[in-house]
């Protein structure tokens, strides 16, 4: 193909994101098993970057993963929306920013749907009257924060202290890219790179010195699912999706997974100790398995974050390996500490994959 | 299990049953779906060429086909629909959404299942299937969540017994949670911005609003109710048959290998 036709192609796949002002709001998930990583995003957008990312304490959840797991209306999750949008003209933003994959699925998905059916929302702006006594003025822009790290990437790269190159063989680091499915899988033109093309992890790696591992599982779901993982009976169905990935990657011997969802880390962490302690299986080196890592904390890394700030302790995978291939000095004594260096105790050691 | 569902203890039922809120009138099935803009939206012309479960998650684990779910729909036909309502089948579904990326026709499967799910727990028709009934779970706490902390998850309720796969490290920071989340910056219950600071009570009023004026709560009253009769019939608490939800696994009759 001649370049000019596959820039033109590309250009389809690219969006505009503004440079500054955003109202931010939280994910339920990544503050509840990865609380440094939204830590993380707004110490570097705000302190390092110098960008301007407003919170506003009233916010809530957006209902996403009810509304996913069939819990609540269509109608409650887009009022919950509108509410949301509200507390955002309140504070005087339009530019809206989640931490959440599902959230900015839920409100892509909110958003095209009164585009649609603007009798529908006119529905919702009088349940959030009825309800709240509200209006809402709808975001100018939405953005996912990986959005947000992946255009200042290469500037986030003239600041960075560390690569994704192995410090001993000088080579770049093999980096499995995961993207949460309602990034870009319903609404295809608003995440960077459509589904065909995910470019929104990619640019990161690349940017940052690593190699991206291609591999014929690469697009395939974690396996959350909702209902599949959140009742018991079904979990089943969430862990056979993660071994099917980590079966595809394993001939690639990646040396770390980095993710845009907050659920998608959690999974592909926890459930390789699963089949690990189940099978004996890790499909690291040397009884380790492989680092599946937030954006936030593979950005906090290459920026010279302390790895205990970053929460990398929080993941059951062994960070260690990783962090000594990108030669990362880190104190293995403070790793389980608490605030002040409060002995918190240590986990368990597995039987079968290393944690230390 | 993952929240703190059990605030007030459940005698053995014995009380006299509660009628639904809910209708479950037979008929018109078709056009009740197409009310759900997710139909709306997501039901075009499916010419069934199965690329939707080609690429499934879950056609490959269970014994499932978004082609087929598509297909019944789309012929209307109002025995078929009711059956396809009480089935198993319909909560299959992981709503990845990746049939919507890859059907040639723009239609959206994951979309219609979810419209099939509002339906059949309106017409009680979920009561039926074994993986229908789990909604009570799903519906009490993560409604519960939302309506009692703002938050769809909230680590408090997170139980690591329910959730071993949350590993050794999981488990140490079940045993330390205020300690961690201080360590790693979290405002956990706190006042102000932050992460998982306490939201505040007048959000939380304006959520409770939301969810009596858009029908969640008259959804969730619904699916609770539904359980406590359930739960009468099996002679077992309320307590008891959430538990019996939770972890019931008919796996042969479920699963593609079963």
């Amino acid at each position: 193909m001649i370049v000019e036709g596959k820039q033109k192609i590309w250009a389809d796949y690219q969006k505009d994101i503004p440079d500054d002002h955003y109202y931010y709001v939280r994910s339920c998930i990544r503050q509840s098993f990865f609380p440094a990583s939204e830590v993380t995003f707004l110490d570097i957008t705000r302190n390092k970057l110098g960008k301007d990312f407003y919170e506003n304490p009233y916010h809530t959840t957006c209902g996403g993963i009810a509304y996913h797991s069939d819990s609540i209306p269509q109608e409650t999750a887009m009022t919950i929306i509108a509410r949301q949008f509200a507390l955002m003209h309140e504070s005087g933003y339009e530019n809206y920013v989640c931490s959440c994959i599902t959230s900015f699925g839920c409100y892509t998905e909110t958003l095209e749907t009164w585009h649609e059916f603007p009798e529908l929302e006119a529905k919702i702006r009088q349940y959030l009257w009825d309800s709240c006594k509200k209006e809402f003025v709808k975001p100018k822009y939405l953005a996912h924060c990986s959005d947000i790290i992946y255009k200042f990437r290469h500037e986030i790269a003239t600041k960075a202290k560390h690569k994704l190159i192995n410090v001993k063989t000088g080579k770049p680091l093999k980096v499995v890219e995961h993207i949460g499915c309602h990034y870009s899988k319903m609404f295809p033109s608003k995440g960077f790179g459509g589904a065909e093309y995910p470019h929104v992890l990619v640019g990161m790696i690349e940017a940052w010195g690593g190699e991206v591992v291609d591999y014929p599982e690469r697009r395939q779901c974690c396996g959350f699912g909702f209902r599949q993982y959140f009742v018991q009976a079904n979990r089943g169905y969430s862990l056979s999706n993660t071994y099917k990935k980590f079966e595809s990657m394993e001939p690639y011997e990646p040396d770390l997974i980095i993710t845009n969802c907050p659920g998608c880390p959690y999974f592909l962490d926890h459930w390789q100790y699963v089949i690990a302690e189940q099978t004996g299986k890790t499909y690291g080196k040397n009884g380790y398995g492989i680092p599946a890592l937030t954006y936030e904390e593979v950005a906090g890394l290459v920026l010279g974050y302390d790895p205990w700030d970053l929460g990398l302790q929080v993941h059951q995978v062994a960070i260690e390996p990783l962090l000594e291939k990108m030669g990362i000095e880190y104190d293995p004594k403070a790793k389980y500490k608490g605030i002040k260096g409060k002995d918190l105790g240590t986990p368990e050691n597995p039987v079968n994959i290393k944690i230390v | 299990m993952f929240f703190n569902i059990f605030e007030k203890k459940n005698e053995k039922n014995t009380s006299k049953s509660v009628s639904s809120s809910v209708s479950s009138s037979k008929g018109h099935l078709f056009e009740r779906l197409q009310e759900d803009y997710r139909v709306k939206e997501g039901l075009k012309a499916c010419m069934n060429c199965g690329v939707c479960t080609a690429v499934c998650p879950a056609a490959e684990f269970y014994k499932y086909n978004p082609k087929n779910i598509v297909n019944i729909v789309q012929r209307k036909n109002e025995e078929e629909l009711e059956q396809l309502l009480k089935s198993d089948t319909i909560w299959y579904c992981g709503e990845c959404m990746s049939c919507v990326t890859r059907c040639p026709r723009s239609n959206a499967p994951g979309l219609i299942i979810m419209a099939l799910r509002k339906l059949a727990m309106e017409t009680g028709y979920y009561m039926e299937s074994e993986k229908g009934r789990q909604q009570y779970v799903l519906v009490k706490d993560l409604c519960g969540n939302i309506l009692n902390h703002g938050y769809c998850i909230y680590p408090r309720n997170f139980d690591y017994e329910t959730h071993k796969e949350f590993g050794t490290v999981g488990k140490w920071i079940n045993e330390n949670l205020d300690d961690i989340h201080q360590r790693l910056g979290s405002n956990l219950d706190g006042d102000g911005p932050g992460g998982l600071r306490k939201i505040p009570q007048e959000s939380l009023d304006e959520l409770k609003n939301i969810f009596d004026v858009t029908g969640a709560t008259e959804l969730m009253n619904k699916v609770i109710n539904d359980a406590h009769l359930q739960a009468q019939k099996e002679n077992l608490t309320d307590e008891e048959y959430f538990k019996k939800v939770y972890t019931t696994n008919n796996s042969k009759k479920h699963l593609n290998n079963g």
